[in-house]
């Protein structure tokens, strides 16, 4: 599936709640089902700085397309993380270079974080799609 | 006795909501909320006699100087110190501390040591060690034990004719407790040294009496008793403000000026360069005759009533553990559940519209001594009522049942 098809699969799926704290429990729920990273990539050099609590993040190359695992210690957070790695793992490098980022907005998650976990967030985007830029050039 | 219905018809804020929620606000260790007295005295400052003070002819600023000086008087009176000129305005505490450090900069030679209590706010522990680089003066640090009170026996064995300045926050930010400032004020100019301390969490729940204490330096925040944000006092004794020099350059700080010398003006100027926060200085005073006149004594009762409160209903919630379990603390809880990140339990109070601080609180040397990111704490204040600590355990109730 495509980025955008994931995207807008992703603001259907928001849009079903009344209210933020059903999406809050939805995403508790994403980050509990969230696959762990090895315990090998845990380490102080996959930590996303920016973000007030722990994110590891691990990126790998599979064929043409990039794979990331993550994990944290919050569980909010690891929903966000889970959110994010369903559109952006599993893709080209390139389209994920290329991806815009409004599904975010949309669901209005920025708002409804706090300013510290904004922050991670914007982080996070970053993190990935600077592997991304890393892995397109290794691929060119 | 506090009635406390009638109190919070003083707090506007109090009546607004969060999320659709009513707002519960229990941040008040971070920042207090002001009440309608206090909003009125910044409305007429600026409705009325806004002007720069101590150097004009005109009736504005002399009006506002009055005032601005009158609210210097209010402090001395309330902490109870020997002379008005040994109250310094500042911008808060951060900026008091910063100005005895940086003094203390031209009377510390290499060797000289500096004691810090392990349970100091960033802005208690980053100037010292600033200090210390400079100076090559060294750092020593007061242990905390289990219960987040500093170990005594330690303390005395630090202490020696080396030991120049001691620094202790009277009451702690991320734990509440109370610290033995008394003693530590006595054991230290047994030795010779000064002792500042940082007031900033003590002053909303205990009216500190300087004479008695003989300390020589405590610093207040007005936003932390119910006054605005961004001012603040230094007290200094005399001997000691006159010791150290000038923090700034700049206006007001100064007698005399030509391009070969100039001489600093007398205190508390030498230390108030350039045009202060006036309006906060007012406010301030303002702030501090509220809280007199609901009176500390009944806050304190009230206060402590609201902690065991609190503390008894939070423990009846399965995993949940209190960090700072001092017999004397404020009206502070810092709290953990099981393994949950107090990220993930602050967010969701918030979503129900309840205001706790998360993190390490400024303070991480103590998360680090406890081996935890952080905690969720809940601070409460004399206009906070039982029935909102009901809402907060519910709300920590919930979270926990979400997040587990």
């Amino acid at each position: 599936m495509t980025i955008d098809k994931i995207q807008e699969e992703i603001i259907d799926e928001f849009s079903m709640f009344d209210d933020w704290m059903q999406r809050y429990e939805y995403m508790i729920d994403l980050g509990k089902s969230l696959p762990l990273i090895e315990q090998e990539f845990k380490t102080d050099d996959h930590i996303i700085k920016g973000c007030q609590s722990k994110v590891w993040v691990h990126a790998k190359l599979q064929e043409d397309k990039l794979v990331f695992t993550a994990d944290s210690d919050a569980i909010i957070t690891k929903g966000i993380i889970a959110i994010l790695i369903r559109v952006f793992s599993n893709q080209k490098p390139q389209d994920i270079i290329d991806a815009n980022t409004n599904f975010i907005d949309e669901i209005g998650l920025k708002e409804h974080l706090s300013p510290t976990r904004a922050n991670g967030l914007v982080s996070m985007i970053k993190q990935l799609k600077l592997y991304a830029v890393a892995y397109q050039t290794q691929l060119n | 006795m506090i009635d406390v219905t009638t109190i919070r018809k003083d707090f506007p804020i109090l009546n607004r909501e969060v999320n659709g929620k009513p707002l519960v606000y229990f941040d008040n260790a971070a920042t207090s909320q002001t009440p309608q007295q206090v909003i009125d005295v910044i409305v007429e400052y600026y409705s009325s006699y806004n002007a720069n003070i101590h150097r004009g002819v005109h009736a504005l600023s002399q009006e506002a100087t009055d005032k601005y000086e009158q609210a210097r008087i209010t402090i001395q009176k309330h902490f109870n110190i020997a002379k008005s000129h040994e109250v310094v305005f500042t911008s808060g505490t951060t900026h008091s501390i910063n100005m005895v450090a940086n003094g203390f900069g031209a009377l510390l030679s290499a060797g000289d040591e500096i004691i810090v209590s392990a349970l100091e706010h960033h802005s208690n522990i980053v100037p010292w060690q600033m200090l210390c680089e400079r100076t090559g003066a060294i750092l020593k640090v007061i242990p905390m034990n289990l219960e987040g009170e500093l170990v005594m026996e330690k303390y005395q064995e630090l202490l020696s004719d080396k030991t120049k300045l001691v620094f202790c926050n009277h009451v702690s930010n991320a734990l509440g407790t109370v610290n033995p400032i008394e003693t530590i004020i006595k054991e230290a100019h047994k030795v010779g040294a000064a002792v500042l301390i940082d007031g900033a969490q003590a002053a909303p729940h205990i009216k500190a009496d300087m004479q008695a204490l003989d300390v020589d330096f405590y610093t207040v925040s007005a936003h932390k008793v119910c006054g605005p944000t961004g001012v603040g006092m230094l007290y200094g004794k005399e001997e000691w403000l006159k010791k150290l020099p000038p923090y700034q350059g700049g206006g007001e700080m100064i007698a005399e000026v030509t391009f070969e010398k100039t001489t600093y003006a007398d205190l508390p100027h030498k230390f108030e360069a350039g045009t202060p926060n006036i309006c906060g200085g007012i406010a301030f005073g303002a702030a501090l005759d509220y809280m007199n006149t609901i009176g500390f004594k009944a806050i304190a009762t009230y206060e402590e009533e609201l902690l065991e409160y609190a503390t008894e209903q939070l423990l009846s919630i399965n995993g949940l553990k209190i960090y700072g379990t001092s017999k004397k603390k404020t009206s502070v809880i810092s709290f953990n559940i099981d393994n949950l990140h107090p990220y993930d339990i602050g967010s969701i109070l918030d979503k129900l519209g309840i205001a706790v601080r998360t993190g390490h609180h400024c303070a991480q040397p103590i998360m680090e001594f406890f081996k935890i990111p952080g905690t969720v704490r809940a601070s409460f204040s004399f206009y906070n009522t039982k029935e909102e600590i009901d809402t907060l355990v519910a709300g920590v109730e919930r979270a926990r049942n979400m997040l587990l």
